[in-house]
Formats: C-alpha cells, sequence, structure tokens
C-alpha cells in the first residue's frame, strides 16, 4: 500500500503538461548541448581535413600512432595526471584524517571552511600566485637571494617541477573532501574496538581506516585525474615550451593550424582515456558514478 | 571522550604541524599575491617599494590601475554578462530537471540523469570543442538549406561568441545546478504541498507559498556556485570565445606577455568577491541542511 | 449532539491502483457533529477513502457528497473539508501564526479579522500565546494542536485526520486521544478519524466503519462492534478476545457445538458458519468467570475444570491464564475488589461462560492476516 500511495503522491502535478515543460529544456540540453556535440565531434574525427567529400577517414587516428610526438605528449600527459594524483592522495589524506579525525567542535568547521576558502578564489588567479612565487624576479628568489642561499636567481618556473606544483595545487580539494567526507562518517568506536583489540596504530590505520576511506578516495582520484588530464591553464603559463600538455597540442589543432578533424580525434583519445581511467576506478571499487557525484 | 587514534601528544604535535605546513601551502602564494598589489614596484615581487593603491585606479602611463584600464573593465563586463546568463539559465533548468529527477518516474529517466551527471566526469576542453564543432556542423547545414544570405543573422549568433560561452558553461554548470537544487527538493515533504492546497491554495499558489521558500537556500547557493563557476571558467570558454573576452581569457592573454601588479589588484578584488559569496552559499548551505 | 443531517456521504466508491482495488465499493454517512473513525489495519484502504474524501485522489467510480453536495469533480482547494496529516505537514519555515493564518490568507479574510481569528484558535486548542514560535520550537503535542488549529479555525464542514497520533510516544497518546475527543465535542465540527489502533477508535469515536481489504466489514458504535461483532476480523481486531479454533459437532438452531481439542463449546452460530465445517470462537476475557472447583456454576453457563497458569494484576483488574487442556488456554480478566476471590499459579480452579457470549465464525474471512492482526 505504501508504495501504491507514494506514486499516486509523485504524480501530484503543478498543471497537466508539468512533466512536459520540465522535460523541454532538459531534452534540449542533453541533445544540444551533450549528446550532439560529442556526436560531432566523434563524426568529424574520422573525416579528412578539407576534404569532407572522400567520406570515413582514419588518417586522424593513423596520425597521431605513426607521429611520436603526438603519443608521446599523450603519454606523458597521462602520466603527469597519474603523478599529479597520487601526490595529491599523499599530501591531502593526511590533512583530511587531520580534519576528520583530530580536529573538533568549532576548529573543524572553521578549519573545513578554511581549507575551501582557497577553491573558490579563480583557478587564473591561483596559477598566477605560483607564477610570482616561482619566477626568476618571483618572491622566492628574492628570498633565497636576500638570504645568501642563492647567489643568483634561478628560474624556478617553466619546469615539471613547476607544473606538477601548479596542478596539484589546483586540484587538492577535490581530493580532500571526499576523503574527508568517508573519514567523518568512519565511527570512533571502531577504532576504539580495534585498540581495544590490541591492534597497533599501523594495523588500524591499514586494516580499519584505510579500507573504510576507500570509497573517498576513489572519487577523489577519478575527480583529480579527470581535471588535471584536462587542464589547460596551469601547464601553458607553469610549463616549459618543450614540456607540452596534450590540451595544448589539442588547442593547436584547432586555433593554430586550424585543423578541426585532426584536434577533435585528439579530443576524442582524450575523453577516451579520461573515461577508460574513470571506469576503471568505478569498476575497480564497485561504485556507480551516480554515487561518486554526491 | 574516550581516547582518540594517535592521541599521544608527540603525534598530535607532528599533526598539528603538518596541517599547518598544509594550509600554508595554500594560503601563503595567495596571500603575497594579495600583499603584492599594494607594493609600488612596476613587478609583482619583492623588495617592498612603499605602499600604493595605484594598482587598482591610477591611470598615469607607467601605472595602470584596474579602474582604469578600459580593456580591463570591458571584460569584467563581459564576464558578468556571461555569469548572469549562466546563472539564470542553470536556475531554470536546474529546478525544472530537478523536478523531474525527484517528482517523476517516467522511462529512461536513468538514462537522463546519467546524461546529465556524465559532465561532471568530461574535461572542459573537450567540452568546449565539441560545442564548437556541432555548432560549426549547424552553421554549415542552415547555409546549405537556407543559403547564405538567409541564414546570415542566425548564424552571426552561432558562431564563436557569448552565446556559444554561455552554452558552453551552462552545459556542465547546469549539472551542478541540478544536482545541488535536487538534493534539497528530495528532502521536501510533499505533504506539505498538499497541505497548502487542503488549506486552499492552488496548485501554483502551494508552489511558491510553500516549495519556493523551501527550495530557497539551495537556490541562492546553487545561483552563487553557478556564477562562480561560470565567472572563473577558462577551459570551456577559451575554445567558444569571440572577439569579447571574458575576464579570465583576458588575464590569461595578458600573463603571457607581461606582468604588472594590476594583475594582483584584480586578483585582490576577485578573491575579496569569491571569498564573500563562497562564505555566503556555504551558509546558505548549512541553513539548508538544518531547516 | 449528532442530528439528523449529514456532513458526509460516500456511495459505492471505489478506487483502483492499475489492477489493484484499494477500496473496494464502499458506501456510509457520517452525521453532522459526530465523530467517525475508519479503523483497520495498514494496507486496508482507509487512507485512500480520506485522500478521495479531501479532494487528493479522484474515485474510479462511486461519488462523494459533503453536505449534500457530490464533490468529486472539485479539487482539494475548494472543498469544505480539511485534512490534518500524518505526518502534520506543518509548514517548517512559518511560524506558529503564521502555519495557522495560512488559509484565511488564501480565502482574502482582512488582516485584523486574520489576528483575531488565530489567537481564538490558539487559545481554543490550548496554545495562547504561541504566535511567534517556530515550528521546530514546538514539543509534539504542541505541533499536534497547531495542525488541527490550522484546519478548524477555516471551520470546515468536516475535519479529516489521518491517524495524527502515530507518531507520538505512548503516553502522550493516551492523553491526546481524551484532548482530540474533548476538543471535538467543544468545536462540534465533524470529525472523520483514521487510525490502525482500536483502542483509539473506541475511545473517541460515536461511529466506527472497520475495515478490511478495501471494504467496510462492519459499521456501528463502539458498543455494537464489541458485543456484537458481524465477523470474525471484528472480533479478533476490537478489543481484546480468547481465540479458539475448532469444529462443528451438531447444532440446533442458533446454538452450535464446536469440538475444541478434547473440549466440547457451545456458542452462536454466526452468519457464514454452516454445516460441519472448521470454526473459529470468540470469548471475550469479561465475560468469563472464574472461580474454585466446587462454587455453583450460574444458569445456562458452561463451565470447565482448568489450571491456573499465569496471574497478572494490574490495579483494577486481574487477568488470568487458565489451562483448560493441553494447548488450549483461555485469558479470564476479573475486576479487582476485596471480595473477589484471587487465585495464584497452579491452583485448581473452573471457568464458566455463557454460550451467549460465544461468537462462532466461519475460519475463511481470517486466513493469513490472522496473525498480524493479532499484533497490531
Amino acid at each position: 500500500m505504501g508504495g501504491i500511495q507514494n506514486n499516486s503522491k509523485k504524480s501530484f502535478k503543478p498543471f497537466p503538461w508539468f512533466r512536459v515543460v520540465c522535460l523541454i529544456p532538459l531534452l534540449v540540453w542533453i541533445f544540444v548541448l551533450l549528446v550532439g556535440p560529442h556526436v560531432q565531434l566523434f563524426v568529424i574525427s574520422f573525416i579528412k581535413n578539407r576534404h569532407p567529400e572522400e567520406g570515413f577517414y582514419l588518417g586522424n587516428y593513423i596520425r597521431f600512432f605513426s607521429e611520436p610526438l603526438y603519443w608521446r605528449i599523450f603519454v606523458r600527459t597521462a602520466i603527469y595526471a597519474i603523478v599529479t594524483t597520487f601526490f595529491t592522495l599523499s599530501i591531502c589524506y593526511p590533512a583530511a584524517f587531520f580534519l576528520a579525525k583530530m580536529a573538533k567542535g568549532r576548529w573543524k568547521l572553521g578549519l573545513i571552511l578554511l581549507v575551501v576558502l582557497p577553491f573558490w578564489i579563480s583557478e587564473l588567479v591561483r596559477t598566477y600566485s605560483w607564477m610570482i612565487m616561482l619566477r626568476e624576479t618571483g618572491v622566492i628568489n628574492w628570498i633565497m637571494v636576500s638570504l645568501g642561499v642563492f647567489s643568483k636567481p634561478i628560474e624556478m618556473l617553466y619546469n615539471d617541477y613547476a607544473i606538477f606544483v601548479g596542478l596539484s595545487y589546483a586540484s587538492m580539494l577535490y581530493m580532500l573532501l571526499p576523503i574527508y567526507g568517508v573519514l567523518d562518517g568512519l565511527d570512533d568506536t571502531l577504532i576504539e574496538a580495534a585498540q581495544d583489540l590490541g591492534a597497533s596504530r599501523w594495523t588500524i590505520l591499514w586494516e580499519v581506516v584505510w579500507p573504510h576511506s576507500l570509497p573517498g578516495v576513489t572519487a577523489g582520484c577519478i575527480i583529480v585525474f579527470m581535471l588535471t588530464l584536462g587542464n589547460y591553464l596551469t601547464p601553458t603559463l607553469m610549463g616549459g615550451k618543450n614540456s607540452l600538455y596534450f590540451t595544448e597540442t589539442i588547442y593547436n589543432q584547432f586555433i593554430v593550424s586550424w585543423n578541426w578533424n585532426q584536434g577533435s580525434a585528439f579530443g576524442f583519445l582524450l575523453l577516451l582515456l579520461s573515461g577508460l581511467f574513470v571506469w576503471l576506478g568505478l569498476k575497480f571499487t564497485g561504485q556507480k558514478l551516480t554515487e561518486v557525484v554526491r | 571522550m574516550s581516547k582518540k587514534p594517535g592521541s599521544s601528544t608527540s603525534l598530535k604535535t607532528i599533526y598539528i604541524i603538518y596541517f599547518i605546513a598544509f594550509l600554508l601551502f595554500l594560503f601563503v602564494p595567495l596571500i603575497i599575491n594579495g600583499i603584492l598589489a599594494f607594493n609600488s614596484d612596476e613587478v609583482p615581487s619583492f623588495p617592498w617599494r612603499g605602499a600604493t593603491f595605484g594598482w587598482f585606479y591610477s591611470s598615469s602611463e607607467d601605472q595602470v590601475g584596474v579602474l582604469n584600464d578600459a580593456r580591463m573593465i570591458r571584460a569584467i563586463g563581459a564576464s558578468f554578462r556571461v555569469a548572469g546568463m549562466v546563472t539564470l539559465l542553470s536556475l531554470l533548468a536546474g529546478t525544472t530537471s530537478s523536478f523531474l529527477f525527484v517528482r517523476e518516474n517516467f522511462w529512461g529517466k536513468q538514462a537522463l540523469y546519467f546524461a546529465i551527471i556524465a559532465p561532471l566526469v568530461i574535461p572542459g576542453v573537450i567540452l568546449g570543442i565539441s560545442i564548437l564543432v556541432f555548432f560549426n556542423g549547424i552553421i554549415g547545414g542552415l547555409k546549405a538549406t537556407f543559403g547564405p544570405d538567409l541564414a546570415r543573422p542566425i548564424v552571426r549568433a552561432l558562431r564563436p561568441g557569448s552565446l556559444l560561452v554561455i552554452l558552453g558553461q551552462f552545459s556542465f554548470i547546469g549539472t551542478i545546478a541540478t544536482l545541488v537544487i535536487s538534493a534539497r527538493l528530495r528532502k521536501f515533504p510533499i505533504e506539505l504541498e498538499e497541505a497548502a492546497m487542503d488549506l486552499g491554495s492552488s496548485r501554483w499558489g502551494a508552489i511558491f507559498s510553500v516549495t519556493v521558500p523551501y527550495l530557497f537556500p539551495a537556490l541562492l547557493s546553487a545561483g552563487i556556485l553557478a556564477f562562480l563557476l561560470s565567472f572563473e571558467n577558462f577551459a570551456t570558454t577559451l575554445f567558444l570565445i569571440g572577439p569579447k573576452p571574458t575576464l579570465p581569457i583576458f588575464l590569461y592573454s595578458r600573463l603571457r606577455f607581461f606582468i604588472t601588479p594590476e594583475i594582483n589588484a584584480i586578483s585582490v578584488i576577485l578573491m575579496a568577491g569569491t571569498a564573500l559569496l563562497g562564505l555566503l552559499s556555504m551558509t546558505m548551505r548549512g541553513r539548508a541542511e538544518v531547516g | 449532539m449528532a442530528t439528523s443531517e449529514i456532513d458526509v456521504q460516500v456511495e459505492n466508491l471505489t478506487k483502483k491502483f492499475g489492477d489493484f482495488t484499494a477500496v473496494d465499493k464502499v458506501s456510509f454517512s457520517v452525521p453532522r457533529g459526530s465523530f467517525f473513525s475508519l479503523l483497520g489495519p495498514s494496507g486496508c484502504g482507509k487512507t485512500t477513502i480520506l485522500r478521495m474524501i479531501s479532494g487528493f485522489e479522484t474515485p474510479t467510480y462511486g461519488d462523494v457528497y459533503i453536505g449534500g453536495e457530490r464533490v468529486n469533480e472539485i479539487p482539494p482547494n475548494r472543498r469544505r473539508t480539511n485534512l490534518v496529516f500524518q505526518n502534520l505537514a506543518l509548514f517548517p519555515l512559518k511560524s506558529v501564526f503564521e502555519n495557522v493564518a495560512f488559509g484565511l490568507r488564501r480565502r482574502n479574510v482582512p488582516r485584523g479579522e486574520i489576528r483575531e481569528r488565530v489567537q481564538k484558535m490558539l487559545e481554543r486548542v490550548g496554545l495562547p500565546g504561541f504566535e511567534n514560535k517556530a515550528i521546530h520550537q514546538l514539543s509534539g503535542g504542541q505541533k499536534q494542536r497547531v495542525a488541527i488549529a490550522r484546519c478548524l479555525v477555516l471551520e470546515p464542514t468536516v475535519l479529516l485526520l489521518d491517524e495524527p497520533l502515530g507518531a507520538l510516544d505512548l503516553k502522550l497518546r493516551e492523553h491526546m486521544k481524551l484532548e482530540l475527543k474533548k476538543l471535538q465535542h467543544r468545536v462540534g465540527t465533524t470529525f472523520i478519524y483514521i487510525t490502525h489502533d482500536q483502542g483509539e477508535a473506541m475511545t473517541m469515536s460515536d461511529q466506527i466503519a472497520v475495515m478490511l481489504r478495501g471494504r467496510i466489514v462492519q459499521i456501528g458504535a463502539p458498543e455494537g462492534l464489541y458485543n456484537s461483532p458481524a465477523t470474525s476480523f471484528v472480533a479478533a481486531f476490537v478489543g481484546d478476545s480468547n481465540r479458539l479454533q475448532g469444529r462443528v459437532l451438531s447444532r440446533h438452531n442458533k446454538r452450535v457445538n464446536v469440538g475444541v481439542g478434547p473440549l466440547e463449546v457451545e456458542g452462536v452460530s454466526q452468519p457464514g458458519l454452516e454445516g460441519e465445517s472448521d470454526a473459529l470462537i470468540f470469548v471475550r476475557p469479561q465475560n468469563v468467570l472464574i472461580g474454585s472447583e466446587a462454587d455453583p456454576i450460574p444458569e445456562g453457563y458452561q463451565a470447565f475444570p482448568g489450571l491456573v497458569r499465569e496471574g497478572i494484576f494490574e490495579g483494577a483488574v486481574s487477568n488470568y491464564i487458565v489451562e483448560l487442556a493441553e494447548g488450549y488456554q483461555i485469558k479470564v480478566v476479573v475486576p479487582q475488589a476485596s471480595h473477589v476471590k484471587a487465585f495464584s499459579v497452579e491452583d485448581r480452579v473452573q471457568v464458566a461462560w455463557s454460550p451467549d457470549d460465544t461468537f462462532c465464525f466461519s475460519t475463511e474471512e481470517l486466513g493469513d492476516i490472522t496473525m498480524s492482526v493479532g499484533q497490531e
């Protein structure tokens, strides 16, 4: 009975065409802004640039695999993203643990607010802040030279380390929050019970805390990996001339070479890689996308 | 309260030090960025060469302040317009979609839900280029069907420019608005609407007098979130932008060529504005969870 | 109190959800000013009836009349009924005053009058001065009263209540039962009350309709249902009963003899019990006498020897569980008084009751639901 009544209650509408009126914007959104564009991206990646009349064309993909330049950038980008993900995880996990299990009451709330605050700020401002820290004429160099540690300024921007710092900084919150969420939900009595049963600190961490936090870790890793893989701003502003990022090659194909077909193929490959990782992450921990986004 | 894990004092000290270091890592760059907005040196770095507010409003040749930088002001204006539209669209679509997902049952609902959360795992660059190629395809189709002259007014709107930027940003910001609003709507006891009707409200009256006030914190929170996300969006916008750059695009092109503390000044303005809106949104969400 | 005027009448009311018939050809009428209860286990369709009267569901067929007017097509906001929801559905963001004033505002009642009527109403339900309180500041019982005040202030023809005491704890529920009855008496509004708790229905109602599987099994005053249940379901559901199962051995006119294990019990055959079939026997514990083996048996009573298995003393009454034969126990309730003899466990006793107080039903109506009803 309960179920039946719930259904009948749900059918309560402000007017008869309510469902249709709500459905129209949703369908437009999905088909015009999501499905259509991605289908088109897929389609034109199989068309030869400036020669659409030739029909189905695999050249854009063949070019990717035959020219080492492209797939090397691709692989390097993936490695950057993986390394950044692990780096972020290792920095954020202890911080999340501190917030969830050691900070209390007002402090806890205040600290969370404090941690979240920087991420409301524009990504560009955040990247710029690091640029003026690391530049040859930047703040760190000024300090080091003033203290006499460096004899003359060193360029710390425009290299791989700078990119890692920038990428990690950009995505830290997305690692921190999901892990904090699951750790906060971990009942303290569970830890106490383990202590009571004679478990050492490390055993507790490994046998109780870590398994419990896995869903949050997965969610965090997926989001950070995806954000890093698709990042354009940080690598272009902080990376060197010869550490090209895959999103930059897409940009170059679209805006510089004006070869949209090639760019679409690259874009599709990036989407595939990102999707593959998300899928693997979910599969690995047996979660659903709809749960992870919560 | 009994013993917490790792409650031995030495470990706790290490933890506190770690967390402080973590906070420093988060805040030092931002704080220094802010401080340097008030340094009169032309290079945003130390040493300190005296305090100035010039980077905010000066109009002299060698020290152009934000308020007197016409291109900067134009970019800010463009960002406001785009963010306003994106916020409006996101709230509208977010609300209607939430009602659909929370209140209705229909065939294919799960698939549609999956489709709208997908943008969360699609890189922004991809969203940008896919919308670019799709609308370019539509332009091609329109020209072929109606001839270049008839199609011109529509074609102009569909070229890279404000409309595409708005649509592109909306494609994923709408998702976030939907998630925030539907989470609140899901908690709404439907009996409240029935009670309002039982007491004499019309169907619309019930929605406006009971449901909308209930959703208000979520709507405000989603609106602020949408506005901020739109205002700072870079990756998607980059591919869809026309001749009028938004602020992030404008700053990006500036950064690649020359850097003056004027950028620190606009950073300070942005940081203050976002912190304010962000806190407002957080308190709203907090209230939404209590009420 | 009750006049002959009818406030609510339903005729052949039926509601189907797909293949499932939630309400099946239900008819009843509620006289003005009376307290009418729909009683039944959860899932019997009582809430659906209420929702059809208030206008949230449309009948599949059948009619609803309010104040003599057919209202099938009238939406809930234009019916002169008001509903107190199971979870009360108070508007959480509005104050007590705004909650009570809500309906008056929809009717464009002048401000001054709204203030006056709300004030008066809050006084009436025992919440004077609560106007500016927020809903979350109220206790369960106070919320209850606000929900009722919010409806009564509109002076509805009939007030519908959907298990409004369900969310309260036991003690408060007992208290609110009496409060509600007093309130109804005071305002004189017709109440239609839904519950699965027979105690609530018995305490408050003028008339009770007992429902099972979408149908009304019996309508009557509480005493009527208690003293002459029409079916085994009513006998089992309303009030406390001893229930024995057996088989008809013989019958003469309205009387039947039923074999219950080694015993033979005489009782009144109820409609539906035919031939030599299985039978369910109901005897109210209050109608059973208990005495020593030597005590005289009243005229016309049937007596059985037994052994006291349990004695529970509850102040005003004593309950005994007496074993008549292995596996056949009977509960006896006797008023506690100085002249009444008390028994203790293992005492040999004699129990007796009149065949007139023994209802014998066919076993068909109570099938799978018997167990769940007993535990409600």
